[in-house]
């Protein structure tokens, strides 16, 4: 009976272990930069890797704690990047402490992207089946869409925004006053935005979120999810109700998911929406996958490997893809759990029983 | 205006029985012409049934009978096409799962659906979800309801799970339990909603005789200690003639027999549907 007993002690340990693992690997790196050691192309990753690290834990609330499939995450990630362009871009003289309007924009691109997980929400997430993996999917499309043909800009008299569908608008039909400037320029995505993201905010940010993700799977609310997932008739049966414990995890995770858009949008001079396409949504999927479903330090490890290692490896262009494939194998080998099993069974089209007939 | 016009008669269901010491309370179930049809097969057809306040009544009949399909009705897995269900005197029509499992009706499931990644004690909290609240804010900012709540949650579970004496095995994965403990597990998790009728869909099967008599006297003891209804499914006919007072016999979704252990056993329709599958054991 021991071999099976996982006591409460041993999970407890887990859950210190990642702040604990997370700040040890903050102080090495400011160290490391501080030394220089780091040269200009490791500097410039390291609010990326952030934001992914962000990204991972968010949705792995969404895949493996909710046990539902969202390949349009990066949509979220894009909505509170572009927001958080245009709040900062804004604000720029009206708030000049930089950490300050960082805040501000952290604090209405989470809002936009809230909202938007809770409007897809509540029509998809009453629906069995694996439905909002189709409906994140076309979001994140309609997002890169509509983002595109933004033009927006700011001036003293406030934010203007035009939508250039038919492509016959430009700038000059925002009708900027004097001293006015673009902060999106349609397909030409966000310009001259003033980088104000930073490692330390990243950091607290990740520290944030591990926070946010982990009492709440170990709170009422938690329990609730993870029972729907592992047994939903079970979990409606002791009177948990599904809906709202799925949108409650859901729009959770779409906040986050803005939260790591916010951070990454200020951390470049200019950002498209293409760069929040399906890959990126995919991207951030493989890093949950394989950390592991349910595992936040998995998922922390896979997205800071898995995105740094194409970086480091560049001056072994030759083996790059082979080094990274060996190293997917491996992370694949060492996260190889039964949730990641389970999942596979549920995504298999051949694998269609359980659901539809008698209950038992 | 609607006309009413004078016409043909149909009898309502009677014959009710329930125990004599319920008799000043409303009964805690009634089905009246409780039906369902899967794309023209019966499963359950005009289900007629009464329980006590503080009854423990038995549902048998042969395999695919239509049991547990009565269970699933009465928890709104599925949908009555015929007929209605009161609970307490309310009628639950068009009511979902979530709000009868509030409204007193709990249920165990014969293929065990525990929440296997979760502890012992996580899923009796599971249960306890509309016992013991706080806010999703205070969970996550672990506010002192949080505090205060997760120690009524860990006292009440392991209440609970004391009466399987099951304390010690609190923090051990579900899905890791031996098939009997699981199965007592279900039964206290179930009890963690604070039912006033608890539905047990065969709690013997894969027990061994030790077992089920040990289960047979607990059933008994959790029924006097809530003083709660419980209705169950179960083919152990040792269990089924010794501690249940109404009986009701199905076969091919219908009612062949209801009355008490002697009337049930010496009921010739009752002998034959069991002879003509010849599984009445136990
Ligand atoms: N969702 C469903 N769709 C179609 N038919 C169903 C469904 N649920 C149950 N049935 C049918 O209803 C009948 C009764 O099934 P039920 O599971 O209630 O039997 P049971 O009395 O519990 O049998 P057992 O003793 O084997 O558990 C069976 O013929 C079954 O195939
Ligand atoms: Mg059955």
């Amino acid at each position: 009976m021991s071999k099976l007993k996982k006591n409460a002690s041993g999970f407890k340990l887990n859950h210190y272990l990642t702040y604990i693992v997370v700040t040890a690997a903050f102080l090495a790196v400011t160290f490391m930069n501080q030394g220089g050691i780091l040269n200009k192309k490791m500097q410039g990753l390291l609010v990326p890797v952030c934001c992914y690290i962000i990204m991972a834990l968010s949705l792995n609330l969404t895949v493996g704690i909710m046990g539902e499939l969202s390949l349009g995450h990066a949509g979220f990630m894009s909505l509170g990047a572009f927001t958080g362009v245009v709040v900062s871009q804004s604000l720029v003289d009206t708030v000049p402490n930089e950490a300050v309007r960082l805040c501000i924009s952290i604090l209405f691109g989470a809002v936009i992207a809230a909202v938007a997980g809770f409007l897809i929400g509540l029509p998809v997430l009453r629906l069995r089946g694996d439905y909002l993996a189709i409906v994140t999917l076309a979001f994140g499309e309609i997002i890169m869409d509509i983002i595109n043909c933004l033009i927006v800009g700011h001036d003293s008299k406030g934010v203007h925004i035009i939508f250039n569908f038919k492509g016959d608008k430009s700038v000059a039909d925002l009708n900027l006053l004097e001293g006015g400037k673009a902060i999106i320029k349609g397909a030409q995505g966000a310009v001259g935005t003033k980088t104000i993201s930073t490692f330390f905010a990243g950091f607290v940010m990740i520290m944030i979120t591990l926070f946010i993700v982990q009492n709440f799977i170990r709170s009422r609310t938690g329990r609730a999810v993870i029972a729907i997932r592992d047994n939903r008739i079970a979990a409606e049966s002791m009177g948990v109700n599904v809906m709202k414990y799925k949108m409650i995890a859901f729009v959770i995770s779409t906040t986050l998911a803005g939260v790591a858009g916010v951070l990454y949008g200020l951390n470049f001079t200019g950002i498209t929406a293409v760069k929040f396409n399906f890959n990126t949504s995919i991207l951030v999927l493989v890093f949950v996958v394989l950390g592991g479903l349910g595992n936040m330090l998995g998922s922390i490890i896979a997205a800071t490997v898995l995105y740094i290692l194409p970086e480091a490896l560049r001056q072994f262009s030759d083996y790059r893809m082979l080094i990274y494939a060996i190293v997917l194998i491996l992370v694949m080998l060492a996260t190889n759990n039964p949730q990641l099993k389970a999942l596979l069974q549920k995504i298999n089209p051949f694998n269609k029983k359980k659901e539809g007939g008698a209950v038992q | 205006m609607k006309k009413f016009e004078k016409g043909k008669m149909v009898p309502v269901p009677s014959m009710a029985i329930i125990p004599e010491r319920d008799m000043d309370s409303p009964p805690v179930l009634e089905c009246i012409h409780l039906g369902i049809e899967f794309g023209g097969l019966k499963a359950v057809d005009d289900f007629n049934f009464v329980i006590g306040k503080t009854e423990i009544a038995g549902l048998i009949g042969p395999n695919g009978a239509g049991k547990t399909t009565v269970f699933n009705l009465l928890t709104k897995v599925y949908n009555p096409t015929h007929g209605s269900i009161m609970l307490d005197g309310i009628d639950t029509t068009g009511k979902t799962t979530v709000q009868v499992c509030k409204m007193g009706i709990a249920r165990t499931f014969q293929n065990i659906r525990l929440f296997s990644n979760m502890t012992v004690e996580e899923n009796v909290r599971v249960g306890l979800h509309n016992q013991v609240k706080y806010s999703t804010l205070s969970g996550v900012l672990r506010l002192p309801p949080y505090w205060k709540q997760e120690k009524v949650f860990h006292d009440r579970a392991m209440e609970l799970l004391s009466i399987f004496d099951m304390q010690d095995m609190a923090g051990l994965y579900a899905g890791n339990l031996p098939y009997g403990a699981q199965r007592r597990l279900e039964i206290v998790r179930a009890l963690a909603t604070n039912p006033k009728l608890l539905l047990l869909d065969e709690p013997a099967a894969g027990m061994n005789p030790n077992e089920t008599a040990e289960l047979m006297e607990n059933i008994v003891k959790i029924r006097d200690t809530f003083g709660i209804a419980v209705l169950l499914i179960e083919h152990d006919m040792k269990l089924v003639m010794g501690i249940c007072e109404g009986i009701c016999v199905l076969n091919f979704g219908k009612i062949i027999a209801k009355g008490t252990a002697e009337e049930i056993q010496s009921n010739p329709e009752v002998i034959k549907a069991y002879l003509g599958n010849n599984s009445m054991e136990g």
